[in-house]
C-alpha cells in the first residue's frame, strides 16, 4: 500500500456505493422493448428521423437475434428477463441537457455524485466531467481551454442534434452495428445518454476526460452510448466509471462504445466499473485504429452478476498498436466473463493482451480472447498473458485464448498461468508482521498492480480500495 | 534483553503422522550467536519454521517461549511484568513478529508488484501497531480510531500515532541498505522478484535490519552464496548483534559461515534432537569429522 493509497482509503467506500437515493423521474418508459417503448424514448428526446429509424431498425434485429447460450463456460442468463426490465428513465431535472455549474444539480443527486467522489475527481485536474444519472446526462463540463482548440465533449443526446454529420457517420455504422450482437441491437433499440468526444487533427488533451454512470433505480437498465473520434495525430485519455445499489430485482447495463482512432491518434480509454451484485453487465465496446494509431484499454470489472466484456480492436492500418489491460474480480454468485478481441487487418500491427482475473468464494472468472491475424498482416505481432489467482477450491477461473492466424509471417505469444494464493507467500508476509487479511490484500494488490499502475491515482486507489472490500466480502 | 526457550519440543507434520522433531531444548538470548548444525533431515528448517508459526507443522509437546525484559521494545512501550513471557506456540506469526520473532527464509517468497519499500514499511507499521495490541491493558474499548483527517501531505500518508511515515522510512531504508552494500534501486524492485539466491540472502538480512528484531532465526543463510556475498552477509548478521542486539539463531550446514561469524555457542541436531552442544570449536570439529562421530558418541551413551 503505498502512502496515497493510505491517504486516500480514509473515505468509506462502502458506504459510498450502497447508499440508494429516492427515485426520482420525470419520464419512465413501460418496462419490455416494444416500438412504442423505443418511439417514447425517440419522442422524449426530440430525435431526428434518421435516429428513430436506426433505433427501430436495430430493434427489429434484436428481436431477430438469439440470445447467446452455447458459448463454453458461459454466464447464465436465464434469470435475465429483458421484458421486464424498464428501459428509459429520464431523471426529473429543470434542464434536459444536464447543467455545467454543480451547484445547479438538485441536492440529491448531487449528493449521489458527492458520496462517489464526482466533483473531489473534477477538480484534481481533468479536462472534462460528465455525470449520468439513470438515462441522462444530468451533469457536463469542459475546461475552456480544451472548447478553444475544438475539443468537444458532450452527452451523446445533444451531439446527436448538434453535431449530427459526425454523429450520423460514425454512430452504430461500421464500429459496433447493431447486427454485431443481440445487446448491441438492444442498445441501438433503447440507447439513451453516454458520451461524444471528438479531439480536432494534432491536439492533445493532456488531462483525463471523465464520465460516471449511476444507476439507481431499481429493476432499471442503462445503455449509455460514448462515441469517441480522436482527428489524426490527436491523443485524449477517456475515464469511466459506473455504478449501482443492489436492489432485488436484477439490473440491465448494456452501453455500448465506438472509438475511431485515426491515422496516429493515440486513445486511452480505462473503466472501473463496480456494479451491484444483481446488475447484468453486456456490453458491446470496440475501436478501428487507423494506420500508425494506438488504442489501450484499461478495464476493471468488478461487481455484477454476470459480465460479457470483449472490448475489441480493429487495426486497420498499417502500424496500429492496441494495448489490452483488464482485471476481473469474481466473489460468490458472480460470473465475470471478460477478455479481448483484436482483429490484426494490416501488416506491422501489434497488440498486447494483460488479462488477471482474481476469484474467491466460489466465484467465478473467464478469459475469453480472440486475437485474428488476417492473411496479409505481415510482420504483426502479438502477446497474450492471463494470470488467474484463486482464493480457494471452490472458485473457478478458465482461459479460452482463441487464436486465429492466416498469416505465416508473424510473431505469436502466448502464456497463461492460474494459482491459489500461496501459502508459503502468506506466511511470508505475516512472519514480517503483517496479519492474514492484510497478506493477502497485499498480494493481490501485487497482483493487479500492472493495471492500477496505468490508471490515474484516484482511480488507482479506488479499484485498490474496492477489491479490497470484496476480499472482506462486505459488499453487497 | 530476550531470550528464546525451546522446551522438549515435539512437532509433526500438520497433515500426516511423520514426527519430525523428538523433544529440542533451546536457548538462545539477545545479543548471542548461536549455530544449529545438522545433516539434512534432522529438524533444523522445521525447528525453524515452528518458532515462526508455519502452518505446515503440528506440536504435538512442548512450549516455545519468549521471554522479555521492561523496555525491550525502547521507552514508548511499556510491558507489564505479567505479560513478559508469551508461548509463542498460542501466537500467530504475525503476533511472533511483533514479539521480537524473525525468521530468515532458505527459500523466500517471491511477490509480484509489491515494491521492498512498500513491503518494509507495511511491515515495520503493522508490527508497531500490533505490539501497542499485545501490550494494551485493555483498557480504551477497542478504539479503532480511523483517522479521518490526513494530518500530513498525501505523499507522507496519514501518519498515525507512532507510525513511521515514508519520507522517515525511506531514509532509514537507505541507511541500511548501505550498510549491507545493496544497491538503492533494490528499493523500487519487486520483493524478491527476479533477485538471485544471493540478493535474495541479503535482503532477508536486510529485513531483519528494518524490523529489528530480539531474536532472529535464519535458515542456512549461507546457502547459495559466493565468498563476496557471504562476507556481505555475514557482517550484516554481525552487526544485527552489534548494533542492535539481535540474538541469532543460525542454522547451516557448513563451518564456512561460522568463519565470518563467530558462535557463542553450537549445537548439533540428529534426528529431531539436540544431542550435542559446546562452544565455536565443535563446529570446526564437524568441518574435519563429519557427523558420524557426534552419532556413535550419542547413541553409545544412550
Amino acid at each position: 500500500m503505498s502512502s496515497e493509497q493510505d491517504h486516500l482509503k480514509d473515505t468509506d467506500t462502502e458506504a459510498r456505493f450502497e447508499f440508494k437515493k429516492e427515485e426520482r423521474s420525470a419520464v419512465k418508459s413501460g418496462k419490455g422493448l416494444t416500438e412504442e417503448v423505443v418511439n417514447l424514448i425517440s419522442d422524449d428526446k426530440d430525435e431526428p428521423d434518421w435516429m428513430r429509424e436506426r433505433r427501430l431498425r436495430a430493434l427489429r434485429q434484436y428481436h431477430a437475434m438469439p440470445l447467446p447460450t452455447d458459448w463454453p463456460g458461459q454466464p447464465d442468463l436465464t434469470e435475465l428477463d429483458i421484458e421486464e426490465i424498464v428501459p428509459y428513465i429520464r431523471p426529473d431535472v429543470d434542464k434536459r441537457e444536464g447543467v455545467d455549474d454543480w451547484d445547479e444539480l438538485p441536492d440529491d443527486i448531487k449528493d449521489t455524485f458527492e458520496q462517489l467522489g464526482i466533483p473531489e475527481a473534477e477538480r484534481k485536474a481533468l479536462s472534462g466531467v460528465g455525470a449520468q444519472y439513470e438515462s441522462e446526462v444530468v451533469y457536463q463540463n469542459m475546461q475552456e481551454q480544451w472548447e478553444e482548440k475544438g475539443v468537444i465533449f458532450m452527452n451523446m443526446d445533444q451531439a446527436v442534434k448538434e453535431h449530427p454529420e459526425i454523429v450520423k457517420e460514425h454512430f452504430m455504422t461500421t464500429c459496433v452495428p447493431p447486427s454485431d450482437n443481440k445487446f448491441a441491437a438492444l442498445h441501438g433499440a433503447v440507447w439513451s445518454g453516454g458520451s461524444f468526444v471528438y479531439v480536432p487533427e494534432d491536439v492533445t488533451v493532456e488531462m483525463p476526460v471523465q464520465a460516471y454512470f449511476r444507476m439507481n433505480s431499481e429493476g432499471m437498465g442503462q445503455f449509455e452510448h460514448t462515441l469517441i473520434v480522436a482527428e489524426p495525430g490527436s491523443e485524449v485519455h477517456y475515464i469511466e466509471g459506473c455504478s449501482a445499489p443492489k436492489y432485488g430485482k436484477h439490473n440491465l447495463h448494456s452501453g455500448g462504445v465506438e472509438v475511431f482512432v485515426k491515422e496516429g491518434a493515440h486513445v486511452q480509454y480505462s473503466t472501473v466499473q463496480n456494479w451491484s451484485k444483481n446488475t447484468y453487465n453486456l456490453n458491446t465496446k470496440r475501436a478501428i485504429v487507423e494506420a500508425d494509431g494506438t488504442m489501450e484499454w484499461v478495464s476493471g470489472s468488478m461487481g455484477s452478476k454476470a459480465t460479457m466484456l470483449y472490448p475489441c480492436s480493429i487495426l486497420k492500418g498499417r502500424g496500429a498498436t492496441d494495448t489490452h489491460i483488464t482485471i476481473a474480480f469474481a466473489g460468490e454468485g458472480q460470473n465475470i466473463d471478460t477478455g479481448a478481441k483484436v482483429y490484426h487487418n494490416a501488416p506491422d500491427t501489434k497488440s498486447t493482451i494483460e488479462s488477471k482475473s482474481i476469484s474467491k468464494d466460489g466465484g467465478r472468472t473467464n478469459y475469453r480472447g480472440l486475437v485474428h491475424i488476417a492473411d496479409g498482416a505481415e510482420n504483426s505481432s502479438t502477446a497474450v498473458e492471463c494470470d488467474a489467482l484463486m482464493f480457494d477450491n471452490e472458485s473457478t477461473s478458465d482461459t479460452m485464448p482463441y487464436m486465429e492466424i492466416e498469416e505465416s509471417k508473424v510473431d505469436v505469444a502466448h502464456e497463461a498461468t492460474v494459482g491459489k494464493i500461496g501459502d508459503e507467500d502468506i506466511f511470508y508476509l505475516q512472519s514480517r508482521g503483517l496479519d492474514d487479511d492484510d497478506a493477502k490484500k497485499m498480494i493481490v494488490a501485487g497482483f493487479i498492480e500492472p493495471i492500477t499502475e496505468e490508471l490515474p491515482i484516484e482511480y488507482a486507489v479506488e479499484l485498490n480500495r474496492l477489491i479490497e472490500l470484496e476480499m472482506e466480502g462486505s459488499l453487497g | 534483553m530476550a531470550r528464546l526457550e525451546l522446551k522438549n519440543l515435539h512437532a509433526k507434520v500438520a497433515e500426516g503422522d511423520e514426527q519430525i522433531l523428538h523433544g529440542v531444548d533451546l536457548e538462545v538470548n539477545s545479543g548471542e550467536i548461536h549455530a544449529l548444525m545438522g545433516p539434512n533431515g534432522s529438524g533444523k528448517s522445521t525447528t525453524s519454521k515452528i518458532v515462526a508459526g508455519h502452518p505446515a507443522y503440528e506440536v504435538t509437546e512442548g512450549e516455545v517461549l519468549i521471554h522479555l525484559e521492561e523496555g525491550e521494545f525502547g521507552d514508548e512501550i511499556d510491558i507489564p511484568e505479567d505479560k513478559r513471557t508469551w508461548n509463542l506456540l498460542e501466537l500467530e506469526p504475525n503476533e511472533r513478529a511483533a514479539l521480537g520473532v524473525f525468521l530468515g527464509f532458505q527459500y523466500p517468497a517471491e511477490i509480484e508488484g509489491v515494491t521492498m519499500t512498500n513491503f518494509l514499511r507495511t511491515a515495520l507499521n503493522a508490527k508497531i501497531e500490533e505490539r501497542e495490541e499485545l501490550f494494551e491493558e485493555g483498557e480504551g474499548e477497542d478504539d479503532e480510531d480511523e483517522d479521518d483527517t490526513p494530518a500530513t501531505s498525501p505523499m507522507e500518508g496519514p501518519a498515525d500515532d507512532g507510525e513511521i511515515g515514508v519520507s522517515e522510512f525511506q531514509d532509514l531504508l537507505r541507511e541500511k541498505m548501505e550498510q549491507l552494500d545493496m544497491d538503492e534501486k533494490f528499493a523500487h524492485r519487486y520483493l524478491n522478484a527476479g533477485f538471485s539466491g544471493g540478493e535474495k540472502k541479503q535482503n532477508e538480512v536486510l529485513q531483519a535490519a528494518i524490523l529489528e528484531p530480539s531474536i532472529a532465526v535464519l535458515d542456512e543463510i549461507d546457502s547459495g552464496l559466493d565468498i563476496d556475498r557471504l562476507q556481505d552477509v555475514s557482517n550484516g548478521i554481525n552487526s544485527l548483534r552489534d548494533d542492535q542486539g539481535t540474538g541469532i539463531l543460525q542454522i547451516t550446514h557448513y563451518q564456512r559461515i561460522l568463519d565470518y561469524v563467530e558462535p557463542d555457542r553450537v549445537h548439533i541436531m540428529l534426528d529431531g534432537q539436540v544431542v550435542k552442544s559446546g562452544d565455536a570449536s565443535l563446529a570446526e570439529q564437524l568441518e574435519d569429522k563429519g557427523y558420524d562421530w557426534v552419532r556413535e558418541e550419542v547413541y553409545e551413551t544412550a
